[in-house]
């Protein structure tokens, strides 16, 4: 159950868009038609899905203070949490490279689609933003972590799906000069973002 | 003019290229970490300090960095930068190091960062590389600075945490709009930014 409530709230109240602006940068730059939108957000969930557990367990057993204790005991007191932030980005970063390799394996047609983005997920904030929030929260196990980031993932996705929707209808429509292309984007992101606050307070 | 000339990396990114409202590098921190005034500043001075550091430092090694793994030697230099300005925060000014919570590990993933290394650094020499660090540090801290003045003059009726409106207009029934301490108005006033810059320079807007 506390697991459902951390899912729910992570993809509609903590969503990584509209609470944390984490991902913006590609969220701006990829949201111009929904299909590559929707291929985006599916590459960004699935390496959220599987950095969150590889990283709390990096977390757990080498770097909180004393997580080394399984080595012997004069290792005990060893606090190494310092190297926290270059770990994990290592451990994106290669996470990132193997998924491209699958995919160019297994789906060329996904891989063609992607392009550029595909790497870049790895300097994607969210992905990040996601492990370091994970840290701070201290969750318990490794599946609560797992559930966590599948649901920043889904809020993430379906932000970025709406958002690539409305622009494509926006095509039409008189905007101000001056606000064309990255103004109004802004404020059509934030208010979504006022809207996805009404989810605010909902408790399962 | 030689001379005026070697600091036009360090000038343009002020305004005319600026990283946040032209280059549209580095939103995330930029509109996450604005609703107070201080942490704004502490975030402009580490971000700096990071990009300039780094940039000198990828310059230094642009003839020997295979472009292959290139990618991952610029995030490896960046690591290590954040951890440094991070121990040192909280070191030194605990109290805004918890209220900027992981805004500053996430330097290593700010946009602007990697964009400058790959478009400046790797081809360029260490001065100017180190000029145009810090002409976009600061670019993007004037963003910030707007940003968190107004959302704080606004949402609190403070700045830097000192009471500006005084009592007698609250009793008069004024009141500060909570609004804007929320994260979404972050984003309004940056398109307001956009808007205004954009119908200055028109040279810049689209279509």
């Amino acid at each position: 159950m506390e697991n459902l409530n951390l899912f729910i709230r992570s993809i509609f109240i903590d969503n990584m868009i509209f609470a944390y602006f984490l991902g913006m940068c590609s969220f701006l730059a990829v949201s111009k038609n929904v299909k590559t939108a929707f291929g985006l957000g599916v590459a960004v969930t699935f390496v959220l899905l599987i950095a969150l557990p590889v990283s709390w367990c990096i977390n757990e057993y080498l770097l909180k203070p004393g997580a080394l204790s399984w080595l012997g005991k004069e290792y005990a007191e060893t606090d190494i949490s310092f190297l926290g932030l270059i770990m994990f980005i290592a451990v994106i970063a290669a996470l990132v490279q193997i998924l491209e390799m699958v995919i160019e394996k297994y789906t060329p047609a996904l891989y063609n689609s992607l392009g550029i983005f595909l790497p870049l997920i790895a300097v994607n904030c969210a992905i990040l933003g996601a492990v370091l929030f994970m840290q701070q929260r201290e969750f318990s196990n490794a599946w609560t972590a797992t559930v966590y980031g599948a649901g920043s993932g889904i809020g993430w996705l379906l932000a970025i799906t709406c958002l690539a929707a409305i622009r494509e209808r926006l095509d039409n429509s008189k905007v101000p000069a001056p606000l064309r292309g990255v103004g109004i984007t802004f404020i059509i992101t934030g208010l979504m973002g006022i809207a996805f606050m009404s989810f605010l307070g909902i408790k399962l | 003019m030689n001379w005026k000339k070697s600091f036009i990396p360090l000038v343009n990114p002020l305004s005319k290229d600026n990283p946040v409202i032209v280059q549209i590098l580095g939103i995330c921190s930029a509109l996450a970490v604005t609703a107070k005034m201080e942490p704004a500043v502490v975030m402009t001075i580490s971000v700096t300090a990071v990009l300039a550091f780094a940039n000198v430092i990828i310059s230094l090694m642009r003839k020997t960095i295979p472009s292959s793994i290139r990618i991952i030697v610029q995030l490896v230099v960046v690591a290590a930068l954040v951890v440094i300005v991070d121990q040192v925060l909280k070191a030194y000014n605990y109290e805004v190091s918890k209220a900027l919570s992981v805004f500053i590990g996430l330097i290593i993933t700010n946009c602007i960062i990697m964009g400058r290394l790959e478009a400046f650094a790797l081809n360029n020499r260490p001065w100017p590389a180190f000029l145009d660090g810090i002409g976009n540090g600061l670019g993007y801290g004037i963003i910030l600075i707007i940003v968190s003045f107004f959302r704080e003059l606004l949402g609190s009726g403070t700045i830097f945490g000192c009471q500006i409106f005084p009592d007698s207009f609250y009793q008069a029934g004024y009141m500060n709009n909570g609004l804007m301490i929320l994260p979404p108005m972050a984003l309004i006033v940056v398109a307001c930014i956009i808007w205004v810059h954009r119908s200055v320079n028109k040279d810049l807007q689209e279509k």
